[in-house]
């Protein structure tokens, strides 16, 4: 069947099967490489296989939960917002949290994923305390710090490509409310923005979004939004009686494809300057249900189709704190030279270094959308170009379109990540489209 | 959470029966599923009870071992208020039901006997209670017998008859009765079928209808809604036109 990643690119006629337990996952293996899928969060062809591609949505149980240290052992293709569902009402919130929700356990792990708290608290992996993984000739391993070191340090950030996760636990932060006391600074320039996230490096939450057809002076306009789980104490009286909040409801539904045309240099250069204008107009802290502050996306199902049927590419990149500035600065003007506005930018300060593959470093990262188009994809590649000049690398789970080349330059990881599959014997029993795009 | 009385769910290995189970635990409901080998649905069991706080047990229940259930009925820690019978059996390919009598019978008994014979026995205790809600998963496949499924259609519209049936008895007397015609859901029973999206649901989305319709004492659900529209027609087909149709 017809299958794609989020951005609606690329599509490739998959072989989409969906396994009801482990022997019929054994039994896939016989039939070549294949690549897990989870929640189909990741925007590109990191979960596609057009030969095997296996559907955990049945692996879908939650397993154990310690009420004392918010352990949860659960299957793999259990959704973060069934997580958020059952437990925020019990005081335990991810400890980790994309910018979706309706991402799988198993692909949070396969990506490493982070959230606007990776500045304190790093990768999603950092609060994995096992993983069941199933390697190439059908055996399941559990992996942890202390057993199979090797495999657990690989799996997190390997995409899917050391073997299928079966089950893990990981650790849920304890919280009082499920109330964020939000503020939003505005920032009228780059320099600014930058200045914003140091002066709040001892902040749990932080992200800017950013205006990226601002140009001259305005380049990097943007506006810092700052979180902390709010305490009891600190909710007014009208949230006393339910801190934990409403669950969340979708608030709409994009029915259909909108015209590629929809989102253009003076539509969303619109949208961004209203966007600002009002955001620095209401700047300030205020009491945010979790749901719009972290998912703010999540409450349009389908949203991905606003870019119309070709689908829409990101471009994320993380940058290396000395050459960060003149990095951004480079990767913005040519965005905005180029006229082509992403609807979503976003920027975000990251803290140190974790996991043998994933993505994060210390310094900044860039996130941006452009549907996709002969000249947004040339855009893409010269934005591949700056983001090597200046030492940066690339987040896999968003991908759909780099090249090899373009990889291995950017990351010596890379090479050592492949060797490994190859030694190891995960090669034979795991492939997608993008590890063999990518020559991993 | 709103909590409330305990849901029977019959079939609870099924597809559906499992959503269901969710869809009502999450209200707060706690869960009796029966099945065959019910402690093979531990898992299950423990899954429900993480998510929804709410307590689960388990039960033998053998749908075409009609002479267990009254006993099967008797052993239930309490009656429930609420009680749904996913229970059902599509069976192979309808030409090979065809000449397989055996297999053929044993369809029509999982489809129509053991759910009426079973719901019949709780009707009986909710209607001495004067309270309770009965709830049968039948199938639009009920709604007109069609050559490429007619065993299993035929059992289907005997279930929904009995449950129309039971429901005009029942009426007055406390006790409510839904009938959930389902059309394509994508499940076990239909994995690997070429199923037309705008007319398949999923369990979890059916099971929330489920719920819903139950709460708002509906009678009749056809799901996807667009069900209705599609019987409605096929159903008003003119006998002499239809024996002609391959539909």
């Amino acid at each position: 069947m017809k299958l794609a990643g989020w951005g609606r690119y690329p599509v490739a006629d998959c072989r989409l099967r969906a396994p009801r337990d482990a022997d019929a996952i054994t039994a896939a293996l016989a039939d070549g490489p294949l690549i897990a899928r989870g929640a189909g969060r990741a925007y590109g062809d990191s979960a596609m296989s057009a030969a095997n591609t296996l559907e955990m949505r049945h692996f879908n149980r939650m397993l154990a939960f310690d009420p004392d240290t918010g352990r949860l052992e659960a299957e793999a293709g259990v959704l973060l917002a069934d997580i958020i569902a059952s437990f925020l009402p019990r005081g335990w919130f991810p400890a980790v949290t994309p910018g979706t929700k309706f991402v799988s356990l198993g692909g949070m792990i396969a990506a490493d994923v982070h959230g606007k708290n990776h500045h304190r608290d790093g990768t999603f992996g950092n609060f994995v305390d096992w993983i069941d993984v199933m390697g190439a000739e059908g055996q399941v391993r559990r992996c942890s710090r202390g057993e199979n070191p090797d495999l657990f340090a690989w799996t997190l950030g390997g995409m899917g490509l050391t073997g299928v996760i079966l089950r893990a636990a990981i650790r849920l932060r304890p919280v009082e409310s499920g109330w964020i006391r939000q503020e939003t600074r505005p920032a009228p320039d780059l320099d600014a923005a930058m200045a914003a996230f140091e002066a709040t490096g001892d902040r749990t939450y932080s992200v800017a979004w950013l205006d990226c057809l601002a140009r001259g002076r305005a380049l990097g306009r943007s506006l810092l939004m700052l979180g902390e789980h709010a305490l009891r104490a600190d909710l007014p009286a009208t949230l006393w009686r339910d801190p934990f909040g409403p669950p969340a409801t979708p608030r709409g539904r994009v029915p259909l494809d909108l015209p590629g045309i929809t989102l253009n240099r003076y539509s969303v250069g619109l949208f961004n300057a209203v966007h600002y204008r009002l955001g620095a107009r209401r700047a300030g802290p205020v009491f945010e249900h979790w749901d719009r502050f972290f998912y703010p996306l999540d409450g349009i199902l389908g949203w991905n189709r606003i870019y119309g049927r070709r689908g829409f590419v990101q471009f994320q990149c993380a940058l290396p704190e000395p050459q960060a500035h003149r990095g951004l600065e480079a990767l913005l003007r040519t965005v905005s030279d180029a006229g082509q506005g992403s609807f979503l930018a976003v920027l975000k300060k990251f803290g140190a270094e974790t996991g043998r593959f994933s993505f994060p470093m210390p310094g900044y990262t860039l996130s941006l959308d452009f549907p996709v188009s002969t000249r947004t994809l040339r855009l893409m590649d010269q934005l591949d170009q700056i983001t090597l000049d200046h030492g940066g690398r690339f987040y896999l789970a968003k991908d759909a379109r780099m090249s090899a080349a373009t990889l291995h330059a950017s990351d010596d990881r890379a090479d050592a990540f492949a060797r490994m599959r190859r030694q190891a014997g995960h090669a034979g029993g795991f492939a997608s489209m993008q590890s063999e795009r990518l020559g991993l | 959470m709103s909590g409330g009385g305990a849901v029977l769910v019959l079939g609870g290995r099924s597809d559906i029966g499992l959503a269901v189970a969710h869809a009502f635990a999450a209200r707060g409901h706690p869960v009796q599923l029966a099945a065959r080998d019910p402690a093979s649905l531990d898992p299950e069991k423990r899954d429900i009870e993480l998510r929804h706080r709410v307590s689960v047990t388990l039960h033998e229940f053998d749908a075409l071992a009609v002479e267990t259930h009254e006993g099967f009925v008797g052993a239930l820690p309490e009656i429930p208020a609420i009680a749904v019978c996913a229970v059902g059996l599509l069976g192979d390919d309808q030409a090979d039901l065809e000449h397989d009598p055996a297999a053929a019978r044993a369809v029509m008994r999982t489809n129509y006997e053991g759910p009426a014979n079973v719901l019949g026995i709780l009707a009986n205790r909710f209607e001495a209670r004067g309270s309770g809600t009965l709830i049968g998963i039948s199938s639009v496949a009920g709604d007109r017998g069609r050559a490429t499924n007619y065993i299993y259609g035929s059992a289907k519209a005997g279930f929904t008859a009995y449950l129309s049936g039971l429901r005009n008895r029942l009426a007055g007397k406390g006790v409510h009765v839904l009938t959930v015609l389902p059309g394509f859901v994508a499940t076990k029973m239909t994995e690997g079928k070429d199923l037309s999206p705008r007319l398949t649901t999923d369990p979890v989305t059916l099971a929330e209808a489920v719920v819903r319709a139950s709460d708002s004492g509906r009678n009749i659900l056809y799901y996807k809604r667009i069900w209705a529209l599609v019987m409605l027609v096929i159903r008003n087909i003119p006998e002499a036109v239809f024996k002609r149709t391959r539909i």
